[in-house]
């Protein structure tokens, strides 16, 4: 192959190393000279290319510990910690089945990204306060070395909730309890308002909430890219395909008071391929369904739900895409810097973007004016009429104001009380839920992981008790509500 | 070749001739994503460093039982290397050596006036040390390697007494931070200059000015960002320039 020429009568003076040779040692085109011997051989041998073992990389493991269904930053945070807090290194194989790699649905990419700590239970409240932690600690969190440190673009400015007459008491005791919590959450009243923010209209404004400390609005891009970073560099695998069967048993077993009671185990994962009928069963004893919007197909792939209805068989996952509109606007003499994210009495919402005017905004429909889920298409309408009278009333300065563009996500909305699904199913004992958290799941996204990680090491809620997010809720009709959703 | 753990992890550390730090980081990154032990030692590093960080910026709130407030707060200062004025008395600095006069921890009922924390390792944990001194008037946190725009979002308690402000250098600090400085109401000098993470230093200039009528904010010559128009002539930089 390399072959060594030497000049005949140029004398030994000049027995010089030709450029791109070695001698001794190998040299580092290791491939290149594969691929050469390959073509070689083929040219010599007749026959077809010899290709003893066909290309399996694209497939995922045959075997793995822990499966978790759905690639958002719920179900990367659950990976995470599951590495974080497993005992051995290495202990567990956790693989992270996504369906669409550039994640064009996802919830996470297409959210607002806003975090707060106004809510009404403690346990979201809770949550969100760790949350707040590991953002704010997030390269010590997820450091990889080599890799750059992460900038999250946070923006620390705040949420200002408003409440009319009636829903000033609701917000008063709320925010009794979130200073219990330990949030730092402040109570105005509308010359405070005023005072503070000269471009607000305070007509129909009886209190305000104002959060001034560890709330604001970050980059959901950022925190996922690092969460996907970090969790590749534990070695968490990554499998992009669609789950679309999980091979069960069944187990018969007795009640102390003698009823039947069938329990399930899903013993295998068929994870299909995409634009082709390929799919690999991955054999696995955990299962997390941290699909977002499309939880409840995998919930009803395991059979959840599919029993006589008022039943525990037959009461099904609760959760359903919503569509949300995000709009985004220019008006020159909006609010200035300091500008929090506010959130009307009529349920419209803004916030600044960058340096330039530009807001962004919207506004939760009502029921009857829910918007198809089918597809990620912007009703420009709905903002003309149900999203800017709201905005212009409440920030005169919007009454001029451009739109520049907008889009859609899905929220992964809990009809039930549009809480989170957190924990193991009681019948499908293997599979664990994180999802349904309707809006807010980007921001209670650390704690959760944590929480169900948690419960799959050591069988309970350690730090933060979740033990109202449980699936059993929906069967004995149990609402834990959320007063404050956007 | 230990600098590079520390520079590499640091936003905007020490200046290093270019052509060196790049050869430095390739070899150390390559060395890094072939061998499991240079990975290992390099985040055994990383995790030390900010574990040095954490306990220098613990909380002393035992000292804060004992002397009072304003003495506990001093002394996280003065620990840190930075300088403390008191009430109607002089500076008081710590040496080149670490060392400094006892004298504060008599000083129990005496707010503290002015404290220059520049060059400090002080995070956000640290801030509860720093806030104990209610009455503060000056806190200069130049070239903080740590202040980011969470520690900005935690200073609102000083918001009755502090009157002078300066981030100058910090490497952390960008105009998100710089948005939740509109609490501090009663500030009348606000130093913003040479902050490498703003993305538009003129257009934030021009923001943080409007946001806090009161005060004077000192940094950048918001010309900066413009460009000259095609009749202008190059050496007029002291007059606003249109783009």
């Amino acid at each position: 192959m390399i072959r060594r020429v030497l000049p005949h009568g140029l004398g030994r003076g000049l027995l010089t190393r030709r450029p791109g040779t070695r001698r001794g040692g190998f040299s580092l085109d290791w491939d290149g000279k594969v691929s050469e011997i390959k073509k070689k051989i083929k040219s010599i041998l007749p026959g077809t290319s010899c290709d003893l073992l066909p290309d399996t990389s694209h497939l995922p493991p045959e075997h793995s510990d822990v499966v978790i269904v759905g690639g958002g930053v719920l179900g990367l945070s659950v990976a995470y910690w599951l590495k974080q807090l497993e005992n051995r290194r290495g202990g567990m194989r956790v693989l992270v089945v996504e369906r669409d790699h550039t994640y064009s649905q996802a919830s996470t990419g297409l959210s607002v990204g806003g975090i707060c700590q106004q809510f009404s239970l403690p346990e979201n409240i809770q949550l969100s306060l760790f949350s707040a932690s590991f953002l704010r600690n997030i390269n010590e969190y997820l450091a990889v070395t080599n890799a750059p440190p992460l900038d999250l673009q946070f923006n620390p400015s705040g949420y200002l909730l408003l409440a009319s007459e009636k829903d000033a008491a609701a917000m008063e005791s709320n925010v009794k309890v979130q200073k219990q919590e330990g949030a730092k959450v402040c109570l105005m009243s509308p010359d405070q308002l005023r005072n503070k923010f000269p471009w607000i209209n305070t007509e129909g404004v009886a209190l305000a909430s104002y959060g001034m400390e560890n709330e604001g609005w970050f980059d959901p891009w950022c925190l996922l890219q690092g969460l996907r970073q970090k969790v590749a560099s534990m070695g968490v695998f990554f499998c992009q395909g669609e789950v679309t069967r999980f091979v069960t048993s069944s187990q018969s077993m007795l009640t102390t008071d003698d009823e039947i009671v069938i329990l399930k185990r899903i013993h295998e994962v068929h994870v299909k391929m995409d634009h082709s009928l390929e799919y690999q069963p991955v054999e696995c004893s955990i299962v997390i369904n941290a699909a977002g919007a499309w939880s409840a197909q995998i919930a009803a792939l395991a059979g959840i739900g599919k029993g006589p209805p008022g039943t525990l068989q037959g009461t099904k996952l609760p959760v359903e895409p919503r569509k949300r509109y995000v709009y985004v606007w220019h008006c020159p003499q909006g609010p200035g810097l300091e500008t929090p994210l506010v959130a009307d009495t009529s349920g419209a919402y803004f916030r600044r973007e960058g340096l330039g005017s530009n807001y962004l905004g919207g506004r939760s429909p009502t029921e009857e004016e829910e918007p198809d889920p089918a597809n990620l298409e912007v009703d420009h309408d709905f903002f003309q009429e149900k999203v800017w009278p709201h905005l212009a009333l409440r920030v005169p300065a919007f009454e001029t104001l451009k739109v520049q563009t907008a889009w859609a996500g899905y929220y992964d909305y809990n009809t039930f009380d549009q809480n989170g699904v957190v924990g193991p199913h009681p019948l499908v004992v293997n599979m664990y839920f994180a999802t349904g958290f309707s809006g807010h799941g980007l921001q209670q996204a650390p704690g959760v992981g944590r929480a169900v990680a948690e419960m799959i090491l050591e069988g309970s809620f350690q730090t933060i008790d979740l033990s109202r997010f449980l699936f059993n809720r929906f069967y004995l009709g149990e609402k834990t509500q959320e007063n404050n959703i956007m | 070749m230990w600098n590079g753990t520390r520079g590499i992890h640091r936003l905007g550390g020490a200046v290093v001739p270019e052509g060196n730090q790049k050869k430095e980081r390739t070899i150390l990154q390559f060395l890094t994503n072939h061998f499991y032990d240079v990975e290992a030692l390099r985040g055994y590093l990383l995790q030390r460093e900010m574990c040095k960080v954490h306990l220098k910026n613990r909380s002393f709130t035992w000292l804060e039982e004992q002397h009072g407030p304003y003495s506990a707060g001093a002394f996280f200062i003065l620990k840190q290397g930075g300088a403390v004025k008191f009430r109607d008395k002089e500076w008081i600095r710590p040496d080149k050596y670490g060392h400094f006069s006892p004298e504060f921890w008599n000083f129990r009922e005496v707010p503290v006036e002015a404290v220059d924390a520049s060059d400090c390792e002080i995070n956000y944990e640290g801030l509860d040390n720093l806030l104990l001194l209610k009455e503060l008037q000056s806190l200069s946190l130049q070239r903080c390697p740590h202040v980011d725009d969470w520690c900005l979002s935690r200073l609102y308690p000083l918001a009755d007494s502090l009157q002078e402000l300066s981030l100058a250098g910090c490497p952390r600090v960008s105009e998100r931070g710089l948005a939740c400085l509109h609490h501090l109401q009663n500030l009348r000098r606000l130093d913003i200059s040479d902050l490498p993470a703003v993305s538009n230093p003129g257009l934030t200039q021009i923001l943080v000015e409007e946001m806090l009528p009161n005060c004077q904010v000192v940094g950048v010559d918001w010309a900066e960002g413009l460009k000259l128009g095609p009749e202008e002539q190059p050496q007029d930089t002291a007059s606003p320039v249109p783009a």
